[in-house]
């Protein structure tokens, strides 16, 4: 079971949080704030699993983390995960929210060049957006559906629908090219869940 | 121009979404807080509105906020709005934000039922994934019940995208609605073989997810996931089943043994390191279980080592992590493989990854010899020197504690370098576990006699030094060590008596009190110790000196706030005084001080007391053995201190038994070992000779001159390594000398010293432990279950399985007025909810010993039954017309559960089939999931030649023998059930009178057994009983149960139940069937088995009792003739049985009293001698009633006829019952039915 998915960036803001237990406002914020707190601290090198976070879980549970750039993507998981399954669930996460993003047109506006990270931007502005494809990938605390070209065939259809009943309000469609240059950190190189196959869908360059 | 005025606002609010919001957030860096409460005035503003969109719109910025930590909750019913809007857009925006803010105490969350309903019925494929999604996050219990039949439904959807979500929901559903599980789980087992992987995988997920918490009750589904497993190439489905048969193994070895071939081909040939890993650690798992004896494994134990080597040298610091992980587990049952890489272990605790670091330690723990402890350990104190953060560092201290400890201080040479080790790590501050340092500190200083002299002078150089550890870490728990400090002082104060003084040191006063306790409980053992030495010298200056000191001080621990401090040092401050006086006269008193604190110590643990069963006939109170002296010190000793002690042995006799003597009960005592589960076997050789004076081959006596008496306050280990290693060097000149001498250390036997490199066995300690292992009681009772947390939700879902389905288990049914359809117990608030779920809990843990009870009994039928294998099969005959027979609903509702049973019996076949022939596995090289199908079709023929395959339970064609069992089995369902039905109405069929029942039975003493079936008739072939309840969701109907008993020893069959309508009720029956027809009762019986059928009635008025006439018509069917029978009964319809148990709140209930309405009648009982909490749950249990309110000896109770008359009943002391009912014709009868009710009892 996964107990939380928390994204926050590198200065501990959140970008999206899930958590599949009941948790009050403030305890949520605390329980950002001690994760970060534990994940901040460690290197880039070392292991990316952790135990003992006191606010959350117990002995039985175990945050699972990268940090990609700015971000922090951290699974709070129980035993019957396997470590290194989230792990590349995580890695592939990344992957989604860029791809489905792709696949939606939805583009993120260019702001000042302070951001040159599309994938934060991408959470920043789009947090409802990424919550959806989340829900296609893990349901209730529990891993829904591992295959990629599955998760965006949904999201996407999904996102069909909601045009063709005029999207939430016209939003100005100044589409960007801040995309092009995608930088994300790492593409992930050796993904070892076997059946994920990544095809990413052709990115016609703008 | 207002009206353009505040359209434009809108307008303008309109155009603010999610992304202005979060821009203008960031544009506000510095009054973010200001900027958000505009944002939220604005956001309420938009929840006005009318228009959906807007509200959309608000919710979706709500839920960023949400992110943020701002409450939304004030805005949950704008929340349920969007939620039910028509457009997808809106909607899932709306069961976003819901997933993200709802929870059980969301209040609103009761008004989303219908609306999920309508989603999860809607035709468009993603409504229903999103209220499935929506509700995965929020399901409270009521929604699980009230929703469970729809999720069920949607499990066979159409569209694998609605079967997957609807399965995984399941799980949830489960863990808020136990109940659900058994209807549910036919279903979800046939999802496991679902064609589509996504639905397929979910389904893994579920019960992998429920397997994990209460295994034992998916045994039986073994093969299919065997079978799965060998096929899947999905490797989330493997990793999730290989980690279920981690947690399947322990419960059956044979299982593992079946594993082993396709995990190792799967180690072998899998690319992904997450599917290795996992294969690795159940190969451990299945290792584990399989424990001991198996040599032939050790080729799959090398392998899991050599892999994990792999993995820990792996850059990867995840890989090194997880591979230290799993080593940890090997180090268990095989340390020998694991100590051969004790490298690349060292190696790891330099790493600069402190979680690496914490794997490693723990690793450690196993590879500590006699020889490498001082080592390792000065390695660890290193470490703690540099180590920061105090989490770290306090595990590296116990860490250092569990090593040298471990197995009775099997590794340890010199305590006098322990004890160093143990006040050097009293340096630290700030750490928890003073206590752990203390309680090690008692258990050397008590169990190695040895030590005691050097124990003391530390002990009394810490309490010198006593404002180290108290000045500024006082609230840290390192003074606990001064507790140690103090008892070792007084209690072996023939070694030192230097510490008076500073034991009564007026700073001590400022420690916890249980030490100063301690401090002063000993100051008097001091002074004991004091006065005897002094007495007999001509100079009684010292012992009228130690006396004043002690009247000098002891007034301070007199005035102490803690009780025990004060009593101790009053009791003893008038002792002194006493003493003093008798000094002054010059008599001698030491004898008796001494006499005080005399006596040896005794220390027993609680634990193992506990555990020991008391034999029948034994009388506790007699004495087995001579009375052990006691003494008053025992009372101050803290049980927690020695909680983990064990009654010491005294076999000081053993010193003078030869040696041959001693081998031989050395050999007794180790089978008497290996026999008891309870002890632990790597136990270290037992050296369990006591030092005792004159005893010349015990070489301590000489090596203890070479330490240092004087002793420095803070020691340095490496003394201790160095004067190790040099007297080790001694010693084995000296043992080469004296080869013979070496009687005591049994595994050096019999072995050469000299020859080649000194095994660590051969390194004799410098000190002998004295006390054995820990050691259990013999029978001692494994209490495990102590363990659990009993606010556990996976408690509730330890459910039997394979059992079969009962009526009352089914998931109530859809109807179009869900408040109806709730069951009065279930209709209370949310106040009530917690002990709502306490008691299904409680429910949980009942079935849980059924099944349990079950299991014993199906496996020892299934011996019977492998005895029986080929007799005569004419019964088997008859088992299938059985089936046939059986009406629909029960078909539905049993057939699943009957083919489980079937496959559960099937696991023994399919377990015991012969291992794979090795020719057959090595033939396939190829892939594994190719290479693990081939050797699982290989081995089925082979060990089934008549057996159908397991996997295809429902097949027709199934063998003879097949169909024996499956009968048996059912047989022995209908048995449990027959058992079961006590159990049923207890706690099944009405919640809300169980809940009172339970309500009186806590406080007071437990009621008698009741039952509410009543007979209805019985003959020589056959028994009725029955049982009328309202029906909740139709207030015109009434159930009738009715268990069939066969009481002849020939087969019942062909049941026609018919009952003569009146005007007022009528049977209900099928449609098409006449008014007359007789309903065919859904089943058979076998001789001496009961089973339950249920009728409907409908009832126009409720108000008079009546009573139908019914017969049942059936046939006898003996070896050598049939006979039609016939039975006529009587149907009852008591006016009680139109009452439904519905709470009432006591303001509620006052309303209505003061309403009016009601008329009232009063009821004298005479002569009834029972408990008053008896007569109330009598009253409830048989009449549905429930209490309102209990006051001393009366009560007000409350209930309500299904067509909705209210019923209030006030009963005094226990004879005085007065009531109140709309109708009064009614209330006469129910009074009348009270009555009799007492009458008969």
């Amino acid at each position: 079971m996964i107990k939380a998915i928390l994204i926050f960036n590198n200065h501990g803001k959140p970008r999206l949080i899930r958590f599949y237990q009941y948790f009050a406002e403030d305890m949520q914020q605390q329980i950002i704030r001690e994760t970060f707190h534990l994940v901040s601290k460690r290197d880039d090198n070392v292991c990316n699993f952790l135990e003992g976070g006191s606010l959350i879980g117990g002995s039985d549970y175990k945050l699972i983390y990268r940090h990609y750039a700015t971000l922090y993507f951290v699974f709070c998981v129980d035993s019957s995960e396997s470590e290194l399954g989230i792990l590349d669930l995580i890695q592939n996460m990344l992957l989604f929210t860029t791809v489905c993003n792709f696949v939606m047109q939805v583009f993120v506006e260019t702001l000042d060049k302070c951001f040159e990270n599309v994938c934060e931007l991408d959470l920043i502005f789009h947090m409802d957006k990424v919550h959806y494809i989340l829900q296609e990938v893990v349901m209730g605390g529990m891993v829904l559906e591992t295959n990629m070209n599955e998760i965006v065939a949904q999201v996407e259809l999904q996102n069909r629908m909601e045009k063709s009943e005029g999207g939430l309000s016209a939003a100005p469609a100044r589409a960007v090219s801040a995309v092009k240059n995608m930088n994300l950190p790492e593409i992930p190189r050796n993904i070892n869940i076997g059946d994920i196959n990544i095809k990413v869908p052709s990115l016609s360059p703008f | 121009m207002a009206l353009k005025i505040v359209k434009g606002s809108i307008d303008r609010m309109f155009d603010k979404n999610l992304q202005d919001l979060v821009r203008g957030i960031r544009n506000h860096k510095e009054d973010e807080a200001k900027y958000i409460s505009t944002c939220i005035d604005e956001i309420k503003q938009e929840l006005k509105q009318d228009n959906i969109a807007v509200k959309a719109n608000a919710v979706c910025k709500l839920t960023y906020l949400q992110m943020l930590g701002y409450d939304v909750s004030w805005a949950a019913f704008n929340i349920v709005e969007v939620m039910s809007s028509s457009k997808f857009t809106y909607k899932r925006i709306g069961y976003l934000a819901a997933s993200q803010c709802f929870h059980e105490g969301t209040d609103v969350i009761m008004l989303t039922t219908n609306q999920i309903r309508k989603d999860l019925s809607s035709p468009n494929q993603y409504d229903t994934g999103v209220a499935l999604t929506g509700l995965s996050c929020f399901v409270t219990p009521d929604l699980a019940r009230d929703l469970a039949n729809d999720i069920m439904t949607l499990m066979s959807h159409t569209k694998p995208y609605i079967r997957k979500k609807a399965v995984l929901i399941m799980y949830k559903v489960f863990l808020k609605y136990p109940e659900s599980l058994r209807p549910a789980f036919p279903r979800l087992k046939e999802k496991l073989e679902d064609p589509d992987p996504g639905v397929q995988s979910a389904a893994v997920n579920v019960i992998c997810e429920l397997a994990r918490r209460n295994p034992k009750n998916y045994l039986s589904l073994a093969p299919l996931f065997f079978k799965l497993m060998t096929s899947s190439t999905n490797n989330w489905v493997l990793i999730k089943i290989i980690k279920l048969f981690g947690a399947l193994t322990p419960l059956e070895p044979r299982l593992g043994k079946k594993l082993i071939e396709p995990l190792t081909n799967l180690i072998h040939s899998t690319s992904a390191m997450s599917l290795l890993y996992e294969c690795v650690n159940t190969v451990i798992a299945v290792l584990i279980s399989l424990s001991s004896g198996m040599p032939n494994h050790s080729a799959s134990i090398q392998l899991c080592v050599q892999k994990l080597r792999i993995l820990i040298e792996d850059s990867d610091q995840n890989l090194k992590y997880l591979g230290l992980l799993a080593m940890s587990k090997i180090l268990k049952t095989h340390p020998k493989s694991v100590q051969s890489h004790k490298d690349l272990i060292l190696q790891c605790l330099d790493d600069k990854d402190e979680s690496i670091r914490l794997r490693a330690l723990d690793l450690l723990y196993g590879m500590v010899s006699k020889k490498n402890l001082m080592e390792i350990v000065k390695k660890l104190m290193l470490h703690v020197d540099k180590a920061e953060g105090t989490t770290y560092r306090d595990e590296l201290l116990t860490k250092i504690i569990d090593i040298c400890s471990q197995s009775n201080y099997q590794y340890i040479t010199n305590f006098e370098w322990y004890i160093s080790i143990l006040v050097e790590l009293t340096r630290l501050e700030g750490t928890r576990h003073g206590h752990l340092i203390a309680s090690q500190m008692l258990d050397v200083a008590i169990r190695v006699k040895a030590i005691r002299g050097f124990a003391v002078a530390q002990m009394a150089t810490l309490l010198d030094n006593a404002h180290l550890l108290t000045g500024n870490t006082q609230r840290n728990g390192i003074c606990e060590v001064l507790y140690a400090a103090a008892w070792i002082c007084g209690e072996f104060s023939e070694y030192s008596m230097q510490t008076l003084e500073a034991m009564l040191r007026p700073k001590v006063a400022t420690l916890p009190g249980h030490i100063q306790a301690v401090y002063v409980q000993n100051a008097a053992k001091l002074f004991a110790t004091v006065l005897q030495k002094h007495e007999g010298e001509t100079d009684s200056q010292a012992a009228q000196e130690t006396s004043q000191l002690l009247i000098d001080r002891l007034p301070l621990f007199v005035q102490s706030a803690n009780l025990e401090v004060q009593e101790r040092a009053s009791c003893i401050l008038q002792l002194v005084k006493y003493i003093q006086k008798l000094q002054q006269k010059n008599v001698e008193v030491a004898e008796e001080v001494t006499a005080l604190f005399a006596g040896e110590l005794n220390p027993v643990a609680p634990k193992a007391q506990k555990k020991v069963p008391i034999p029948e006939g034994l009388d506790l109170d007699a004495w087995i053995n001579e009375p052990p002296s006691e003494s008053e010190s025992e009372d101050e000793k803290p049980k927690v201190v020695f909680a983990k002690e064990e009654p010491k042995h005294y076999r000081s006799r053993h010193t003078e038994v030869d040696e041959k003597e001693l081998a031989r009960r050395r050999e007794v005592r180790k089978q008497e070992q290996a026999n008891n589960p309870f002890y632990i076997k790597a136990s270290p050789s037992s050296q369990k000779v006591y030092d005792a004076p004159g005893v010349e081959h015990i070489p301590v006596v000489q090596i203890d001159l070479s330490v240092p008496l004087k002793v420095p306050v803070l020691f340095n280990c490496d003394l201790y390594l160095w004067l190790e290693e040099e007297r080790q060097q001694k010693e084995k000149a000296e043992r080469k000398k004296k080869e013979k001498k070496k009687k005591r250390e049994k595994r050096g036997k019999g072995r050469k010293a000299d020859s080649g490199p000194e095994s660590e066995e051969d390194i004799r300690p410098a000190h002998q432990v004295d006390i054995v292992t820990e050691e259990m009681p013999e029978n001692a009772l494994p209490s495990d279950d102590d363990d659990k947390d009993p606010n556990d939700p996976h408690k509730a879902l330890d459910i039997d399985l394979d059992k079969l389905l009962a009526d009352s288990e089914k998931l109530p049914v859809r109807t179009h007025r869900p408040e109806v359809l709730k069951s009065p117990a279930e209709d209370r608030d949310s106040k009530s909810v917690p002990q709502e779920t306490k008691k299904k809990r409680g429910r949980g843990g009942k079935e849980k010993k059924e099944g349990k009870e079950g299991e014993r009994k199906r496996s020892k039928e299934e011996k019977k039954k492998k005895k029986k294998h080929k007799e005569v099969e004419e019964e088997l005959l008859e088992s299938q017309p059985e089936e046939a027979v059986q009406s629909e609903e029960t078909k539905e509702a049993a057939a699943p559960p009957t083919s489980t049973s079937a496959e559960a019996s099937d696991l023994d076949f399919w377990l015991s089939s012969a291992p794979v022939p090795p020719a057959a596995a090595q033939e396939v090289t190829a892939p594994s999931s190719a290479a693990a199908v081939d050797t699982s079709s290989a081995a089925a023929p082979e060990s089934e030649p008549d057996e159908p395959k397991d996997t295809e339970p429902e097949d027709t064609k199934s063998s003879k023998h097949k169909k024996k069992k499956q009968k048996k089995e059912k047989e022995e369902k209908e048995k449990k059930k027959k058992k079961r039905h006590h159990h049923h109405h207890h706690h099944g069929d009405a919640g809300g009178e169980d809940s009172v029942q339970n309500g009186t039975v806590e406080e007071e003493e437990p009621l008698p057994v009741m039952y509410i079936y009543s007979l209805l008739a019985e003959n020589s072939y056959i028994k009725m009983v029955y049982d009328i309840q309202g029906n909740h969701q139709d207030e015109s109907k009434v159930v009738v149960s009715v268990i069939f008993e066969n009481k002849s020893d020939s087969f019942l069959k062909s049941m026609e139940f018919n009952v003569l309508d009146s005007l007022n009720s009528k049977l209900q029956r099928p449609e098409g069937a006449g008014p007359h027809d007789s309903l065919t009762v859904p089943f058979q019986l076998p001789p001496g088995v009961s089973n339950e059928a249920r009728f409907v009635f409908s009832v126009q008025s409720i108000v008079m009792p009546q009573k139908l006439k019914g017969t049942l018509t059936f046939i006898v069917k003996s070896d050598e003739s049939s006979t039609h029978e016939k039975l006529d009964f009587k149907l009852h319809f008591t006016c009680t049985s139109y009452l439904i148990t519905t709470p009432c709140y006591s303001d509620a209930y006052a309303k209505l009293l003061e309403s009016g309405d009601l008329k009232g009648s009063s009821l004298r009982l005479e002569g009834i001698s029972m408990p008053f909490h008896h007569l109330l749950a009598r009253i409830c249990f048989h009449h549905h009633f429930s209490v309102v309110e209990r006051i001393d000896s009366c009560a007000s109770m409350y209930s309500r006829s299904i067509q909705g008359h209210h019923v209030c009943l006030l009963v005094k002391t226990s004879v005085f019952i007065e009531s109140k009912w709309e109708e009064s014709s009614l209330l006469g009868n129910v009074l009348d039915e009270i009555k009799q009710t007492f009458s008969k009892c």
